[in-house]
C-alpha cells in the first residue's frame, strides 16, 4: 500500500483498477519488404481503424461537451484522408520497398517539420495535430494500445501525468471513476473540468505515475485529496463506507435543489454557481443554483487561433441566458492578459503579469474587441436576467470609460433597429483592494459588486498565489480581508445596491457564517458546492451571525477567526 | 475545365474551421478541384495542402475544377465560401 496526498480538485471517492493514461512506444525498425501491395494494405486497414475511432471520440466530445469542442477531431479525420499525405506514403512503400511503419513516420514528419517551419504560431499548432493523428496510425500499425480515454469500457481510475483539455472531454463518467495526475492545482482546467463532470480528482501528487502500476487498485479521495495505490481489504472497506456516506449526503443535499436558500431565522441569500461555458449550464440547474454569479467570458477566446466573432458570442450568451430562464446571469467581461496569454493577440511578456495589462486595462484600449463583446452581450440581453460586470477595475474613471462604451454600443444597436433590453444592471468586480477601500464612492455608481477573492487575497497580502513559497500568505480569513470585504457590502447597502462574491471562499464552509453575518446577498461558487452551502446555511442564524461582526473585525489573526467561527457553529 | 476566382473577405483569411468544411465538401466530389494562390496551386481536397498557403484577409484565390461533375462541384463551393464568411 501506498499513500499520496495531493490536492482535491473534486469531491466523492473513486475505488476502481489503474488505467494508465501515457504515450505507448511507438518505436519500430525500418524493413525492407517484398510485397508492397500487402504494406499498402496494412496502411489503410490502420487508417481505418484510426478513422472509425475518431468518428466515436468527436461523436462523445460533442454529445459532453458540444460542436465546438467536437470540431478539432474533425480536422483530425480529414487528416487522415488527406491524398497529399496517404498518397506519398503509399508511393514511398511502393517505390522504396519500405514497410508502412517507416513510409508513414517518415512521410508524416516531412510534414510536420514544414509546419514546424512556418512563421505562424497557428500552423505550428498543426504540427502538433499532424503528429497526434499520425501516432495513432502509427499504434494501430504496430498492434499497441493507444489510450482512449472515450473508448474504455470497464470501471477505472485514470492515471496520468496530466490530464489535456481533449482528455478529459471524452471522459465517460459511467467508466471513469476519477481520475489522479502529477501536476495540476485546483483552478487548472483538469480540476475545472472534474468538478463541471462531477467526477472524484485529486491532482498534483507529484508522482503518482511512478507509483501506481497498471490494473492495480487505487482510491482517490477528492475530498481529503487522498490518493491510495493498492489498498489492503481492510482500507477499501473504510473506504467504501466513506463513499456510501458521501452518497448518503449527496442525497440529502439534493432534496434541497428546488427549495429557495433560506437560513435558519429565515433571511433569504442568493447561491449561485460560476461557469466557463454554455455546457456548464446544465449543471448549475442540476445543483439548484438559484444563477450564474460569474460566467467566465475568456474560453470563447482561448484554445484558437483568432477573436471569436460577435455571432459566435452571441451565440454562446444567449444559449446560457435562455437555459436559465428569468434567474440572474452575471457575466464578466473578458478578463485576459497577464497570465492568461492569447497568442493571436501578440502581447508582450510582462516582468509581473499580475500587475500589469490585463482585463479591462487591456479592453479599454483595445476598444476594437471590447466593443464586439459588449455588442454581442447587448444583443444576446433580451433573452434572460442579464447583468454585465468588468473586472480589474481600480479607478472611477476606468469603469465610467467601460460603462461610457456601453452606453455607445447600445445606442448604436437602437438606431440599427436592433432589440436591446431596456434595463441592464452594470456593475464590477471589487479585487483591487483601492476599490474596496473607497467603496462608498463606487458605490453610487455601480448598480452592484461581486468581490473576487482569489486576486483581493493575493493583491491585500501581496503574495502570487501561483508561489508556493509564499502560500501561507493565502488567508481568506484574514481580518485584513474580511475588513476590506465588510466595507464594500456596507457601502452597496448604503445606497441601495448589493454585493456578491464569486471566488472560492464563498463556497467554503468556514467563510459562509462569517460572510453570512457580514450580510452578503450573493454567494457564487462551483456548481457542485451550491447544495453543501444551502445545508449548511439552513442551520445558521443570519443576525446571530451578525453579532459576532465587530468581534471578528477587530481580531488579529486568521487563526484566531477560524476557531471562534468553529466554535461559535460547531464545526470540528 | 471551370474556373472561378474569389476575393476573401473574412477578416482572418482562411482558417481551420471554414478550410474544414471547405476540404470536406470538395471531397463529395470526383472532379480534381484545386485552389490557386499567387503563383502556387493546391488540391482543395487536401486540409494540409490549404492550410499550408496561409491566405490572409484580402487575397484573391482562384478554384478550378475538372471532371465529370465541375459545375456542381464550384457552384457548391462558391455557396460554401460565402455560407462561411470567407468571401466572395
Amino acid at each position: 500500500m501506498t499513500q499520496l496526498q495531493g490536492i482535491a480538485a473534486s469531491s466523492g471517492i473513486a475505488i476502481a483498477k489503474v488505467y494508465r493514461l501515457e504515450a505507448p512506444d511507438l518505436s519500430y525498425s525500418k524493413t525492407d519488404v517484398d510485397q508492397p501491395e500487402q504494406e499498402v494494405k496494412r496502411l489503410h486497414d490502420a487508417l481505418d481503424i484510426s478513422k472509425n475511432e475518431l468518428e466515436k471520440i468527436k461523436a462523445h466530445t460533442k454529445n459532453s461537451l458540444g460542436d465546438e469542442h467536437a470540431e478539432i477531431f474533425s480536422a483530425h479525420l480529414l487528416v487522415l484522408s488527406d491524398p497529399e499525405l496517404i498518397k506519398p506514403i503509399e508511393d514511398k512503400i511502393k517505390t522504396d520497398n519500405v514497410n508502412a511503419e517507416a513510409a508513414l513516420d517518415e512521410t508524416a514528419n516531412m510534414f510536420i517539420d514544414m509546419f514546424k517551419g512556418m512563421d505562424n504560431e497557428y500552423m505550428r499548432e498543426r504540427a502538433a495535430d499532424i503528429q497526434d493523428v499520425t501516432k495513432r496510425v502509427m499504434a494501430h500499425l504496430l498492434n499497441v494500445t493507444f489510450p482512449d480515454p472515450a473508448l474504455i469500457n470497464e470501471e477505472v481510475v485514470i492515471v496520468a501525468d496530466d490530464l489535456t483539455p481533449s482528455d478529459t472531454a471524452q471522459l465517460n463518467k459511467q467508466y471513469v471513476k476519477g481520475f489522479t495526475t502529477d501536476i495540476g492545482g485546483r483552478t487548472s482546467h483538469s480540476a475545472i473540468m472534474a468538478r463541471s463532470l462531477e467526477i472524484p480528482a485529486v491532482v498534483g501528487t507529484k508522482d503518482i505515475t511512478s507509483r501506481a502500476e497498471k490494473d492495480v487498485m487505487i482510491i482517490v479521495d477528492g475530498i481529503n485529496g487522498d490518493v491510495i495505490v493498492d489498498p489492503s481489504a481492510e482500507e477499501i472497506r473504510r473506504y467504501e463506507q466513506k463513499q456510501a456516506d458521501f452518497e448518503e449526503k449527496k442525497k440529502e443535499w439534493a432534496k434541497l435543489k428546488d427549495d429557495p436558500t433560506k437560513t435558519a431565522d429565515g433571511e433569504h441569500v442568493e447561491l449561485a454557481a460560476n461557469i466557463g461555458t454554455p455546457e456548464d449550464v446544465a449543471g448549475v440547474l442540476n445543483n439548484g443554483g438559484e444563477g450564474v454569479g460569474l460566467y467566465r467570458t475568456e474560453f470563447l477566446y482561448m484554445g484558437k487561433n483568432q477573436l471569436p466573432t460577435e455571432e459566435e458570442q452571441f451565440d454562446a450568451y444567449s444559449s446560457v441566458l435562455k437555459q436559465m430562464g428569468d434567474k440572474p446571469v452575471v457575466v464578466r467581461t473578458l478578463d485576459i492578459g497577464g497570465d492568461k496569454e492569447l497568442d493571436y493577440l501578440d502581447l508582450p511578456k510582462e516582468m509581473n503579469p499580475f500587475l500589469g495589462y490585463r482585463a479591462i486595462r487591456l479592453c479599454l484600449e483595445r476598444d476594437d474587441i471590447f466593443r464586439v463583446q459588449l455588442r454581442a452581450l447587448l444583443r444576446a440581453s433580451v433573452h434572460g436576467n442579464l447583468k454585465i460586470m468588468f473586472p480589474m477595475i481600480a479607478t472611477l474613471d476606468e469603469f465610467r470609460q467601460a460603462k461610457a462604451m456601453l452606453e455607445e454600443e447600445k445606442q448604436k444597436l437602437i438606431e440599427e433597429g436592433q432589440d436591446v433590453a431596456e434595463s441592464l444592471e452594470v456593475g464590477m468586480m471589487v479585487e483591487i483592494p483601492a476599490t474596496a477601500v473607497i467603496a462608498r464612492q463606487f458605490a453610487k455608481e455601480v448598480d452592484f459588486f461581486s468581490i473576487g477573492t482569489n486576486d483581493l487575497i493575493q493583491y491585500t497580502m501581496a503574495a502570487d498565489r501561483m508561489n508556493e513559497r509564499v502560500s501561507y500568505l493565502y488567508q481568506p480569513y484574514n481580518p485584513a480581508i474580511l475588513g476590506l470585504i465588510n466595507n464594500v457590502i456596507e457601502a452597496a447597502h448604503a445606497e441601495g445596491k448589493w454585493a456578491g462574491m464569486c471566488g472560492e471562499m464563498a463556497g467554503d464552509e468556514i467563510a459562509i457564517p462569517i460572510l453570512l453575518g457580514l450580510g452578503l446577498d450573493e454567494f457564487s461558487m462551483s456548481a457542485t458546492s451550491i447544495l453543501p452551502a444551502r445545508t449548511q446555511l439552513k442551520e445558521l442564524s443570519k443576525q446571530e451571525l451578525a453579532g459576532f461582526k465587530d468581534e471578528i473585525l477587530s481580531m488579529g489573526t486568521s487563526e484566531e477567526v477560524v476557531a471562534f467561527v468553529k466554535e461559535k457553529t460547531n464545526q470540528t | 475545365m471551370v474556373e472561378k476566382t474569389f476575393h476573401i473577405t473574412s477578416s482572418d483569411g482562411v482558417h481551420a474551421r471554414p478550410a474544414t468544411v471547405l476540404v470536406q465538401n470538395a471531397g463529395k466530389y470526383e472532379s480534381d478541384i484545386n485552389l490557386h494562390y499567387k503563383e502556387k496551386s493546391v488540391n482543395l481536397k487536401s486540409i494540409m495542402g490549404i492550410m499550408s498557403l496561409g491566405i490572409p484577409s484580402g487575397a484573391d484565390v482562384k478554384i478550378t475544377a475538372e471532371g465529370s461533375d465541375e459545375q456542381e462541384a464550384i457552384d457548391h463551393l462558391a455557396t460554401t465560401l460565402k455560407n462561411e464568411g470567407l468571401g466572395e
